[in-house]
């Protein structure tokens, strides 16, 4: 049996058109089962692969949740303790239990896609797969392929959402599930919002997670975009999000990468009208055998467009990293600025980073820079604080936690960054464990 | 407390120390003085470990340790701390986390617990307020983007919360307007206690307007060549060093 047809079969046990489901869906999973069977998994030899082997997927074999039951008590233990407007899902499937968007104002749409597709499918219709179609790749398609969950965020021109938009994904232990959760985010003009996507779970989880994520940005309109991916160790995840930036509008990626066996992110601004700005900030930690992916691409399509990005990757024992970083300036778009850096932080002699930063440039009156750079910690900064009575693997260990502070310093939620700070003290290894001071620093502030 | 007996070190091959001799008891405030290039700097660094400074001859014992065979953290832990003529830019490792872990490290090898966080905090404010700093400025990085005159302070503030028994500061004068120099004297002299000695390494007699030395060294080619009292230093003020120089000569 080909690896596609494990998956095929699977989806075979699905109804193509639930009830209450407009008609348009049964074609387009259809469409994207097809074409997720003529593409088949990729392989080492495609160019967009070269680093990453995705035959733990492939040859998996991974059923479908069909309940969403998590205690109250044990999402509360590993969920953020944020206010915020709250849609959370088990093993992809919508907890309304977990869930609070109460309280909405009514300029703000949150809805599980469920819902979206019985109660107003009208308005999805039109947008869903117009950034990320069923020939972006072999795991988009998949995804179109399974598409009936995951999150709707609407918002009316020039509204301010006050509080976070968060997206939570539970992975539970058990039975190896798999689930194709579908983001879909159109912020009007002017409008202004914090979305975050959390990827959390229970330990000895072993799910694949295959989002796709398609957001629209208007004119003039923000969007901070968090992905907080701490999935469980066992788990695997790929993730596929498209950004289009219409004129003046601004984007912000904190692209956070703590968890997961094997890790794969694509992550893609159109920068279609002038004025329109992209952020990505990445940090990714990676021990054991973790391997993590991120593939990032600016297309700067418009005159007058700006990015900039910043990633940083920490690998330790025999984790694997790669980052390919793309930014294409297209015929004529002149006067953008393009800034790009990657470094790295290996602190084993067995783990091993692949960074690929790629220029493409159409227009001659352009600023742009890329440098990538993978090192060791410095040892003059080591010395002065050994000279403090700080004994060696702390002073390491308090050396790495800096190099994330520079990506963590960005984030403007202190929920998050004290986690990711908290998170990262606490995989160093163990005798470079600096979580209870952290914690104790925290407290301090507090 | 610290003995420096017949020290030769050589860096890059080439001897810096040529058989320096020096007793510091506690309760004493030196001070070293000389020009540039007589190995001032290199005393204080091979007392605190840095690497690259090989010792060909001689000993160095604190408390009847031998300082030689300990590594840089213990001789910190054991209460010997070098305070930087140029102190090191830590992106990202904020002050507060320095100061916790080190103090912590200090106490652990004491065989005293951690410091409690309400005690800790309390210190530290009470010293950030004596060096009139911020408490904002523990959330900073290590002396990243600070001043010449803050690192200088920050130094004296690490001394201040750690509490050494012998405190050598390396150039601390240096970069310091009178008023930043008032403040940075006034740490210095607060530390100042029976139990406790301090060695000064300067280039300039000004400083020890501030910090009055029981004892003045000069070094001269890698060696004490004379030592007297606080007027020592006045006296290489008016004449500067080359009369000294001859005198050995």
């Amino acid at each position: 049996m080909s690896d596609t047809q494990t998956f095929l079969d699977t989806l075979a046990t699905r109804s193509q058109q639930r009830a209450g489901e407009p008609t348009w869906i049964a074609a387009r999973r259809q469409a994207g089962a097809a074409r997720f069977d003529a593409m088949g998994f990729p392989t080492r030899r495609d160019e967009e692969w070269k680093y990453t082997d995705v035959r733990a997927i492939a040859k998996g074999n991974f059923a479908l949740a069909d309940n969403a039951e998590f205690s109250q008590a044990q999402a509360a233990a590993i969920t953020l303790p944020l206010d915020a407007y709250r849609l959370t899902f088990v093993d992809g499937v919508f907890s309304a239990a977990l869930s609070n968007v109460d309280a909405l104002p009514d300029s703000v749409q949150v809805m599980p896609l469920s819902k979206a597709l019985t109660d107003n499918h009208e308005a999805v219709g039109g947008p869903l797969g117009r950034l990320t179609g069923v020939d972006f790749s072999t795991f988009a398609a998949l995804n179109t392929a399974f598409m009936e969950e995951g999150a709707v965020v609407r918002i009316a021109p020039g509204t301010v959402v006050e509080k976070p938009i968060l997206l939570q994904f539970l992975s539970r232990a058990g039975t190896p599930v798999m689930s194709h959760p579908r983001i879909l985010v159109e912020a009007a003009g002017r409008s202004e919002a914090t979305l975050i996507e959390h990827y959390v779970g229970e330990a000895d989880a072993a799910n694949f997670t295959n989002v796709v994520a398609e957001l629209m940005l208007d004119r003039g309109a923000i969007l901070n975009h968090y992905k907080l991916q701490e999935a469980p160790i066992g788990d695997l995840h790929v993730a596929s999000i498209h950004v289009e930036q219409n004129r003046d509008s601004r984007y912000t990626s904190y692209n956070l990468n703590l968890g997961g066996a094997l890790v794969r992110n694509d992550l893609i601004s159109d920068l279609n009208g002038q004025g329109a700005e992209t952020n990505f900030y990445g940090l990714f930690f990676g021990q054991g055998r973790q391997h993590v992916d991120n593939h990032t691409k600016v297309n700067h399509n418009a005159p007058l467009t700006f990015s900039n990005e910043n990633y940083k990757g920490i690998l330790d024992d025999r984790a694997h990293g790669v980052f390919n970083g793309k930014v294409y300036v297209k015929r004529d778009s002149q006067k953008i600025e393009g800034f790009q850096s990657n470094q790295n932080l290996l602190l084993s002699d067995r783990a091993q980073i692949d960074a690929k930063p790629e220029l493409e440039i159409y227009a001659d009156d352009v600023k742009c820079s890329h440098g990538t750079t993978t090192g060791q910690l410095d040892e003059d900064a080591i010395y002065a604080l050994r000279t403090r009575g700080i004994d060696e693997a702390t002073a390491r260990g308090l050396l790495t936690l800096a190099f994330a502070g520079e990506v963590l310093e960005k984030v403007a939620l202190d929920a998050i960054a004290e986690r990711v700070e908290l998170a990262v003290a606490g995989k160093l290894p163990e005798r470079f464990n600096l979580a209870g001071l952290v914690e104790a620093a925290a407290a301090l502030n507090d | 407390m610290l003995q420096v007996n017949d020290l030769h070190v050589t860096v890059e091959g080439k001897e810096i120390l040529k058989g320096l001799t020096l007793t510091i008891n506690a309760g004493e405030v030196h001070a070293i003085m000389g020009p540039n290039g007589a190995g001032k700097s290199t005393l204080s660094a091979v007392i605190a470990g840095k690497d690259g400074y090989e010792v060909t001859q001689g000993s160095i014992t604190f408390e009847g340790q031998d300082v030689l065979e300990m590594e840089i953290e213990e001789r910190a832990q054991a209460g010997l701390l070098l305070g930087f003529q140029y102190p090191v830019e830590i992106p990202g490792v904020k002050n507060i986390y320095l100061l916790k872990s080190a103090l912590n490290a200090q106490r652990v090898a004491r065989g005293e617990g951690e410091m409690p966080a309400p005690e800790f905090m309390k210190l530290v404010k009470e010293k950030l307020g004596f060096m009139k700093m911020d408490a904002s400025f523990l959330q900073r990085a290590v002396n990243e983007g600070f001043s010449g005159g803050e690192k200088k302070r920050n130094e004296i503030l690490q001394m201040l919360v750690l509490q050494p028994k012998l405190a050598m500061l390396d150039e601390i004068d240096s970069g310091l307007d009178i008023d930043a120099m008032k403040v940075v004297a006034d740490g210095v002299n607060s530390l100042r206690a029976e139990e406790r000695a301090i060695l000064l390494v300067t280039h300039y007699q000004r400083l020890l307007d501030y910090i009055v030395p029981d004892k003045v060294h000069v070094l001269v080619d890698g060696r004490i060549v004379k030592t007297g009292d606080a007027e020592l230093a006045k006296e290489l003020e008016a004449n500067g060093y080359e009369g000294i120089e001859e005198s050995v000569a």
